[in-house]
C-alpha cells in the first residue's frame, strides 16, 4: 500500500476527482469506439506509423487544439476565481497549480506544436519537396512531444501538478518548498518534449537548406519558409540551454545536488539566468513563424507582392541574434545593479526596431493593395493594432528603472498576453483557416470564421486591457485572491467577462470545424484563395507525394508567376517517385520514453533502467535496420492525378 | 538510389549529404550544450560550500593519461576515415577498433577519477562546485560511452555489409562526433583542470 501512496494527489478536490472520472471515461470511450468501428488497424497503419510530413502536421494540429482546450479551461478557472474579491472557488494551492500548468501547457504544449504543425504541413510544400530531410526523425519528434504532453497532463490526477510557476524559479521549485512530485513532472516532461523540438529544428534546417525546388534560391523562398528557417536556427541554439537547466533542476530534486539551492554553494539565480537564456529566444521562436504567416496572408489578400522582402529577412535575422541578448530584462529587480540593467534595457528596446520594420512593411503591402477581407486577413488586420499595444508596453517594461513598478504585476501579464495572443494565437488561427483547404479539401465557413475572429479579438481586449490599470494600481500577478478594499474587483470582473467572450470565440471555431466538415463543398480546386506560393500549385488535399512533377521556380511567388506571367512550373513527364517507408518504432520508442519519464518522476529506479534499455534497443534496431523506402510507379501517379481532377502542369 | 561517383562514397547520395549537414547542425547544438555547462561551471567554480576546491582534488597524472588516450584516438579515427576513402576495409576496421579501445581506456581512467573524487570528499551532493564538475565531466563521459556503443554497431555493420554508401556515411559521421568529443575534452583540460590546478 505504501508503494501506491506516492501516486495519490497531495491536495485533492472534487474537481480533480471529476477529471479523473472524465479522463477514465474518455479513454474507455476511445478504446471502445476504435474497437467497435474496427479502426485499430487503420489508426496504426495510417497515423501511428506514418512518416508523412502532412499527416504529422495534422497530428500536431489536433494535439495543439486539445491542449488549447486544456489551457483554456485553466484560464477560465483562474479568471473565475479572481472575478470577485475574496472568492473561495479555488484555494491558494490549486490556484498555484493552475497558473503553472496554464503557462506550460499554452507555451510548450499548445503554441509550440501549433507552429510546428503548420511548419510541417506547409514548408515542404512551399519549397516543392517530397517530404522533410529525415521523415522518420520527424515522426519521432512528434511522438516525443505527444507523450511528453500526455505525461505532463496526467500530473493533475497522479501525484499532483507542478505549482512553482511556468518559470519554476528556485529555491521555490526545490524539494524543500515544493515537496510533492509536481515539479518533477515539469522537469522531465519538458525535457522529453524539448528533445523532440531540437530534432525538429535540425530536420527543418536541413530540409530548407537542401531540398528546395530547382530555381528557388534562398532569396526566392516564400516568407513563411524564411521564418521557419530562422525559427529553427533559434531552436537549435536555445533548446540545449534548457536541456542543461532542466537536467540540473532534475538532479537537484532527485539526486540531492546543490546547483540551485541556497546552501552548499548553490546559486538560485543561475536557474533564472539559464531559464531566460532559453526563455526569451523561445518567445521569438513562437512569434517569428507567426510573422511568416502574416506575411503570406497579407500579401495574398492584398493581392500584391510583399513590400520589403529583403528588409523582412534582415529584420528576422537581427531579431534572432538579439533574442539571445536580452534575457536579463525578465529579472531587472533581482539584483544585477544599474550598469548591467542599463545594458539589457538598451538591447531590449533595440529589438523593437526590427519588429517595427516588419509592421511597417505589412502596412506598406496593404497600402496599394486590393484588400479582400477573408477570415485569415481579418485576423491579420486585428493583429496589427493589438500586437502594437502589446509591443509598446513591452518597451515600457524594458526600461529597467520603470520596471520596478511594473514587474510581477498584472501589467506584465497584460503585456505578454497582448503580444502572444494576437501574435501567436491569431496567426495560428489565420494559418489554420488559410491552409485548411489544402489539408482537408474544403474551406471553413467564412461567416462563422469572422464571427469567431471578432469575438476572440474583442475578448482579448476586454480580458487584458483592464490588467494594465489594475497592474499599475498594484495588483500582483499569481495572487489567488484580493480584498474588496483594493478596488481591483471591477477590473477583474471585466477580465472575467472578456475571458468568457474569448471562450465563446473558441467554441465557435470548434463549431465551424464541425459545420464545415458537414456542409462545405468539396469542389474547391487547388487554389481557392487565389494565392501566390507553391503549396497552392498541387491538389487539395495534397497527394502523398506532394507534387507529381518537381516544380521549377523563378521567384518567391512561383504560382503567381505561372498564373500571371506565363511561367511554366511543371516541366517534363512523370518519373517514378521514391518515398520513405512507414515505421512503428518512433511511436514505440516515445511510449517507452513516457514510461521512463514516469519512472524518473516517481523515483522508480528499476523501471527507469529497464525503460532506458528499451530506448537503447530501439536505437540499435534503427541502426541495424536497412530501409530503402519504396517507389510509386508512373502508373500509380497517373491514376492518382486523374482521380484528383486532372494533372497539374 | 542515385550514387554520385565524383564524391567520396560517404557523400555519394543526396540523403548522405543531408545526414552529414544534419549532424553538423547537431554538433552546433552540442556546442551550446557544453557551452552552457562551461558557463555554469565558471559560475559555480568557487562556490565550494564546506567541500574541497578543484586545487584540492585534481590529480595531474590521470588527467594527462586521459588526454593522451583521447587525443590519440582522435588521430586513429582520422586514419580510419582515410583508409575508408582508399577503400581499404581491413585497415579501416583496425584503426576503428583501436579508436574504440583507446576510448574504453579513457573511460576506465575517468571512472577511476570519479571514484577518487568521491573518495576525497567531492561527491555529487557535496557542493555546487562538485556537482557541476561531475556533471560536466559526466556529460562528456556519457557521450564517450554512447560513442563506444555506436562505434561498435558501425564496426559490426561494416563487417557484415562492407563499405557501402550507408556504412561509410555512418562512419564519417561517427568520426565527426569523435573529433568533437576530443575538442570538448581540450576545453575541459584547459579550463577545468589546468585552470583549477593553477
Ligand atoms: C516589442 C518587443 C518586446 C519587448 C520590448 C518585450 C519586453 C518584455 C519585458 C521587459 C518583460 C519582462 C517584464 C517583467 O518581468 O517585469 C517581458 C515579459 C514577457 N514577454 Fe515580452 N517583450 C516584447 C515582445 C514579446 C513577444 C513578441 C512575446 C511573445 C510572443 C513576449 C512574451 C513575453 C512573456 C511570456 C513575458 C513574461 C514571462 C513571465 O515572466 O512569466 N514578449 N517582455
Ligand atoms: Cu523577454
Amino acid at each position: 500500500m505504501e508503494f501506491f501512496e506516492r501516486f495519490a494527489i497531495p491536495h485533492p478536490s472534487p474537481a480533480i476527482y471529476a477529471s479523473m472520472v472524465a479522463i477514465g471515461l474518455t479513454v474507455i470511450a476511445i478504446i471502445a469506439g476504435l474497437t467497435y468501428f474496427k479502426k485499430w488497424g487503420y489508426i496504426w497503419r495510417e497515423w501511428l506509423t506514418t512518416v508523412d510530413h502532412k499527416r504529422i502536421g495534422i497530428m500536431y494540429l489536433i494535439s495543439a487544439l486539445l491542449m488549447l482546450f486544456r489551457g483554456g479551461v485553466d484560464a477560465i478557472m483562474m479568471r473565475s476565481q479572481l472575478a470577485v474579491p475574496g472568492n473561495t472557488l479555488l484555494d491558494a494551492q490549486h490556484y498555484n497549480e493552475i497558473f503553472t500548468t496554464h503557462g506550460i501547457v499554452m507555451i510548450l504544449f499548445m503554441a509550440m506544436p501549433f507552429i510546428i504543425a503548420l511548419m510541417n504541413f506547409v514548408v515542404p510544400l512551399q519549397i516543392g519537396a517530397r517530404d522533410v530531410a529525415f521523415p522518420r526523425l520527424n515522426a519521432l519528434s512528434f511522438w516525443l512531444f505527444f507523450f511528453a504532453a500526455m505525461l505532463f497532463n496526467i500530473s493533475f490526477v497522479v501525484g499532483g501538478s507542478p505549482d512553482a510557476g511556468w518559470t519554476s524559479y528556485f529555491p521555490l521549485a526545490g524539494n524543500e518548498h515544493s515537496p510533492h512530485v509536481g515539479t518533477n513532472y515539469y522537469m522531465i516532461a519538458i525535457q522529453i518534449a524539448g528533445l523532440g523540438t531540437l530534432m525538429t529544428g535540425i530536420n527543418f534546417i536541413v530540409t530548407i537548406l537542401k531540398m528546395r525546388a530547382p530555381g528557388m534560391t534562398l532569396m526566392k523562398m516564400p516568407m513563411f519558409t524564411w521564418s521557419a528557417l530562422i525559427t529553427n536556427v533559434i531552436i537549435v541554439f536555445a533548446f540545449p540551454v534548457l536541456t542543461i537547466a532542466l537536467a540540473m533542476g532534475t538532479m537537484d530534486r532527485l539526486f540531492g545536488t546543490h546547483f540551485f539551492s541556497i546552501d552548499n554553494g548553490g546559486m538560485d539565480m543561475l536557474w533564472a539566468n539559464l531559464f531566460w537564456v532559453w526563455g526569451h529566444p523561445e518567445v521569438y521562436i513562437l512569434i517569428l513563424p507567426a510573422f511568416g504567416i502574416y506575411s503570406e496572408v497579407i500579401s495574398t489578400f492584398a493581392r500584391r507582392n510583399l513590400y520589403g522582402y529583403k528588409s523582412m529577412v534582415a529584420s528576422m535575422v537581427i531579431i534572432s541574434l538579439f533574442s539571445f541578448l536580452v534575457w536579463v530584462h525578465h529579472f531587472f529587480t533581482m539584483g544585477q545593479g544599474a550598469f548591467v540593467n542599463s545594458i539589457f534595457s538598451v538591447t531590449t528596446m533595440a529589438i523593437a526596431v526590427p519588429t517595427g520594420i516588419k509592421i511597417f512593411n505589412w502596412l506598406f503591402t496593404l497600402w496599394k493593395g486590393k484588400i479582400v477581407m477573408t477570415t485569415p486577413m481579418l485576423y491579420s488586420m486585428l493583429f496589427i493594432p493589438i500586437f502594437t499595444i502589446g509591443g509598446v508596453t513591452g518597451v515600457m517594461l524594458g526600461m529597467s528603472a520603470a520596471d520596478y513598478q511594473y514587474h510581477n504585476t498584472m501589467f506584465l501579464v497584460a503585456h505578454f498576453h497582448l503580444v502572444i495572443i494576437p501574435g501567436v494565437v491569431f496567426a495560428m488561427l489565420a494559418g489554420l483557416t488559410y491552409w485548411w483547404p489544402k489539408m482537408f479539401g474544403f474551406m471553413l465557413n467564412e461567416r462563422i470564421g469572422k464571427w469567431a475572429a471578432w469575438l476572440i479579438a474583442v475578448g482579448t481586449c476586454v480580458a487584458f486591457f483592464p490588467m494594465f490599470i489594475s497592474g499599475l494600481d498594484g495588483q500582483a500577478r499569481r495572487m489567488y485572491t484580493y480584498s474588496e478594499a483594493t478596488g481591483f474587483g471591477f477590473w477583474n470582473m471585466l477580465s472575467f467577462i472578456g475571458a468568457g467572450i474569448l471562450a465563446i470565440g473558441f467554441v465557435l471555431i470548434v463549431y465551424n470545424i464541425y459545420y464545415s466538415t458537414r456542409y462545405a463543398t468539396r469542389d474547391i480546386g487547388a487554389d481557392p484563395w487565389d494565392a501566390r506560393t507553391l503549396e497552392w500549385a498541387t491538389h487539395s488535399p495534397v497527394p502523398e507525394y506532394n507534387f507529381a512533377i518537381t516544380p521549377e521556380v523563378n521567384s518567391s511567388e512561383a504560382l503567381w508567376d505561372e498564373k500571371k506571367k506565363g511561367h511554366k512550373l511543371f516541366k517534363g513527364s512523370y518519373q517514378e517517385i521514391h518515398m520513405p517507408s512507414k515505421s512503428g518504432v518512433p511511436f514505440i520508442m516515445s511510449a517507452i520514453f513516457f514510461v521512463f519519464g514516469f519512472a524518473m518522476i516517481f523515483s522508480l529506479w528499476i523501471l527507469a533502467i529497464v525503460s532506458l534499455l528499451g530506448i537503447f534497443a530501439c536505437l540499435i534496431h534503427r541502426s541495424f535496420e536497412q530501409d530503402h523506402g519504396y517507389h510509386i510507379s508512373v502508373k500509380e501517379i497517373e491514376e492518382t492525378e486523374a482521380k484528383m481532377g486532372g494533372a497539374k502542369g | 538510389m542515385k550514387i554520385d561517383h565524383s564524391q567520396p562514397l560517404e557523400y555519394g547520395t543526396e540523403q548522405n549529404k543531408m545526414n552529414i549537414l544534419g549532424f553538423w547542425i547537431f554538433l552546433g547544438a552540442e556546442i551550446m550544450l557544453f557551452g552552457t555547462l562551461f558557463a555554469s561551471y565558471f559560475t559555480l567554480e568557487n562556490r565550494i560550500g564546506s567541500g574541497p576546491s578543484g586545487a584540492d582534488i585534481f590529480e595531474i597524472t590521470p588527467i594527462i593519461i586521459e588526454t593522451f588516450l583521447l587525443l590519440t584516438s582522435s588521430f586513429t579515427i582520422g586514419l580510419a576515415i582515410h583508409a575508408m576513402r582508399l577503400g581499404r576495409q581491413k585497415a579501416m576496421l583496425t584503426f576503428f577498433g583501436i579508436t574504440l579501445v583507446l576510448g574504453l581506456a579513457f573511460l576506465s581512467v575517468e571512472i577511476y577519477e570519479f571514484f577518487h573524487y568521491v573518495h576525497v570528499g567531492a561527491g555529487l551532493q557535496t557542493s555546487a562546485f562538485s556537482a557541476i564538475l561531475l556533471t560536466t565531466l559526466g556529460t562528456h563521459g556519457a557521450h564517450v560511452t554512447f560513442g563506444l556503443l555506436w562505434g561498435l554497431g558501425i564496426i559490426l555493420q561494416i563487417k557484415k555489409r562492407g563499405l557501402t554508401v550507408e556504412t561509410t556515411n555512418k562512419s564519417f559521421i561517427f568520426s565527426l562526433y569523435w573529433h568533437f568529443l576530443d575538442v570538448v575534452w581540450i576545453f575541459i583540460f584547459s579550463f577545468i583542470y589546468l585552470k583549477g590546478l593553477m
